[in-house]
């Protein structure tokens, strides 16, 4: 018998917890096998899933990224004001991806050029982020355009009677197809993982590892951007009081999906499955009813705890 | 307006800066005093100091108030991070004690000092949970405390049942809101816990242990030195820590919230050990340099407040202090400045050592 790979295991076992998960709810609740569930998942958890596609590049890469919820509180509040100021929505959205990669890529050259700790940068660059969106507007704005209230909205994909892929979703499968590509196919993707692997090594085999590292930051505080922009689609408006400790729900998903923290090890598919098992048990204990939203906290820690310590066994496992 | 009292007080602070002149203390104490000159300066009131009842008042005492609960955690904090280590979850942990400590008091009846008691005992098995994961198990201790980080609210609320418990008992409402010789009674707990842990560490060898298996944990090992009880320890005692600054914190509002207690309390606690100059990869720790920083990040918030800022745009001045301190301390930054500077070849070496490389 063909032994599979032990890097794909955790992968193999965060598909089976899915698969367990929306199987459990189908089993309980008569209505949650319906395409309507399904469709839900992923255009509610479009902007987690695009931001944590962002992490797990960070991560493979052996960082942390905390300015995650505050970059996209912040790309919302400033696309909403950009647009109530006048400015075409499109030139709007333009703009702040530019924002959020320059941000993204400003992060990755302290750390880079002066050997700081992601983990202190990126923690600098959630406080600014979160204080600039209080800059830009201190209080939540709707935004009332055409492009938001129609365009939108007629961007959706019908699949049957009264049921349609929102944009948003189709938004979040497009970063994921394109972040697979670009962490497979690419060398920047293979820079990723062999510096994630050891830094040292991939210095030494010639991997340019300075600019990769810019490279890696940028391109999530460009899905930071990204998500930003899909939230607004996804509220119809932005608050700077938003999205507090999204940081932990992607990094969460993306640890779920199988994705070492200590870096070199993960796949873009995995932490789709991440974010869609959040959102699966959040709509469990939707459904559930009675159950608080306290447990949602616990739930999730409860699996984390899981797929470390499976982790954990593997490594120790090929190791031994 | 200079009087008697801020006299004495600039050269107090004059002294310490002049005897901590080759300390690693030296600079976050030296960034503390630039604030303090500048509100001295354009802050009007920030240096008004009264006595009331036999109580001190005035911004300054309103910073020692505030500011002891992140100098609670960051004593836990500092150790942990001289192992090497990090604890994400203490702001959960306080968010438990305080639910705890709630419940037990105003829901079932106890007295405060059992309250007390279960709350402190919660936060020593949380930390002792995060300790066993890092130290038993072996796990990287951000992912670790990362668990409990997520789920410590999760119990929190449970434990609440997601209600904001007010309690009314005057010993409890006391550890934050009363007064022990003049200066607030929160105060005084972080001056015994800081002896204490100061005792601990410094007149024993077990800091010598913290700090060795900070620097390479197999080598102490092979020395005979209990790598994983050391590392254990330290996070029982961060737990601890945590633990008694959720009790702090719940007195001060009279009250359990488990949304907001403690939120970011483990982004300031290791912002504060940063800025007192331990590393983040361990191996040398400097606790009163903690404490100046835990001054220092209250200073900044009680500035921003006492010269209107609003609280929302107060981030921006923290993440730039993060930066700036992050990049004081990284060897290729000052490398990178002293090449602008005029060159004093043999000088340069002991300027770059002073600052603490």
């Amino acid at each position: 018998m063909k032994r599979i790979n032990p890097k794909y295991i955790p992968l193999a076992a965060t598909a089976l917890v899915m698969i367990a998960l929306y199987v459990l709810g189908c089993l309980l609740y008569p209505n949650f096998g319906s395409l309507r569930v399904v469709v839900n998942l992923f255009g509610d958890n479009a902007f987690l899933g695009i931001a944590a596609v962002g992490g797990t590049f960070v991560i493979l890469s052996g960082g942390i990224d905390l300015s995650v919820g505050a970059v996209i509180a912040f790309i919302g509040i400033l696309i909403a004001s950009l647009i109530s100021g006048g400015m075409p929505p499109m030139v709007a959205i333009a703009l702040a991806l530019v924002v959020g990669t320059v941000f993204g890529a400003a992060q990755g050259s302290l750390i880079r050029f002066f050997d700081l700790p992601p983990f202190l940068v990126t923690l600098g660059g959630m406080f600014l982020m979160r204080g600039l969106a209080f800059v830009v507007r201190a209080e939540s704005l709707a935004i009332k355009h055409r492009f938001y209230q129609q365009t939108i909205r007629q961007l959706a994909i019908p699949l049957a009677p009264r049921i349609a892929i929102p944009f948003t979703a189709i938004c979040f499968i497009a970063v994921v197809i394109v972040a697979t590509y670009i962490c497979i196919y690419t060398r920047f993707g293979r820079n990723v993982y062999s510096i994630g692997s050891s830094e040292n090594s991939a210095l030494l085999m010639g991997v340019p590892v300075g600019s990769t590292k810019i490279g890696i930051y940028a391109l999530a505080g460009f899905f930071s951007a990204l998500a930003g922009c899909v939230s607004t689609f996804y509220m119809q408006s932005g608050n700077p009081a938003s999205f507090v400790g999204l940081e932990l729900d992607a990094i969460a998903a993306v640890v779920i999906g199988g994705t070492l923290l200590t870096g070199g090890v993960g796949f873009v598919p995995g932490t789709l499955m991440g974010v869609l098992i959040l959102g699966l048990i959040q709509t469990l204990i939707t459904f559930q009813g009675n159950l608080n939203t306290w447990w949602t906290k616990i739930a999730i820690g409860v699996l984390l705890l899981l797929f470390i310590v499976l982790q954990k066994s593997i490594s120790g496992a090929r190791r031994a | 307006m200079l009087n008697a009292a801020n006299i004495l007080f600039w050269a107090v602070l004059a002294a310490l800066l002049f005897f901590a002149r080759r300390q690693r203390i030296f600079w976050p104490l030296l960034a503390l005093t630039l604030l303090l000159l500048f509100n001295q300066l354009f802050t009007p009131g920030f240096f008004n100091l009264e006595l009331r009842e036999g109580h001190l008042y005035g911004t300054r005492i309103d910073i020692l108030k505030h500011g002891g609960t992140v100098m609670l955690v960051a004593l836990g904090m500092t150790l942990v991070i001289a192992t090497g280590g990090v604890d994400l979850s203490v702001g959960a942990v306080m968010a438990v004690a305080g639910a705890v400590l709630a419940q037990a008091a105003a829901v079932h009846q106890q007295s405060a000092g059992v309250a007390m008691l279960l709350a402190l005992v919660v936060s020593l098995g949380l930390g002792a949970w995060n300790g066993l994961l890092v130290a038993g198990i072996g796990i990287q201790p951000i992912v670790a405390t990362l668990i409990l980080m997520v789920a410590g609210r999760g119990i929190a609320q449970l434990i609440t049942e997601g209600q904001i418990i007010n309690f009314t008992n005057p010993a409890l409402v006391y550890i934050a809101n009363g007064y022990f010789l003049g200066l607030p009674f929160a105060c005084t707990l972080v001056l015994v816990l800081l002896a204490a842990t100061y005792a601990l560490t410094r007149a024993t060898a077990l800091g010598l242990f913290i700090e060795s298996v900070g620097d390479n944990d197999v080598a102490s090992r092979y020395a005979g030195v209990n790598a994983r009880f050391v590392k254990f320890t330290a996070y029982v005692f961060a737990g601890f820590c945590a633990g008694l600054a959720g009790l702090v914190a719940a007195s001060d509002i009279k009250s359990a919230d488990a949304n907001h207690a403690g939120l970011y309390a483990e982004l300031d606690a290791i912002l504060a050990v940063v800025i007192g100059g331990t590393a983040l990869t361990g191996g040398r720790f400097y606790l009163l340099g903690s404490i100046v920083g835990a001054f220092l990040i209250q200073t900044l918030t009680t500035t921003m407040y006492a010269r209107n800022v609003s609280a929302d745009i107060a981030p921006v001045p923290k993440a730039l202090v993060v930066i700036a301190v992050c990049l004081l301390q990284s060897e290729k930054a000052r490398r990178c400045f002293t090449r602008f500077l005029p060159r004093k070849s043999p000088a340069a070496p002991t300027a770059n050592a002073k600052a603490g490389s």
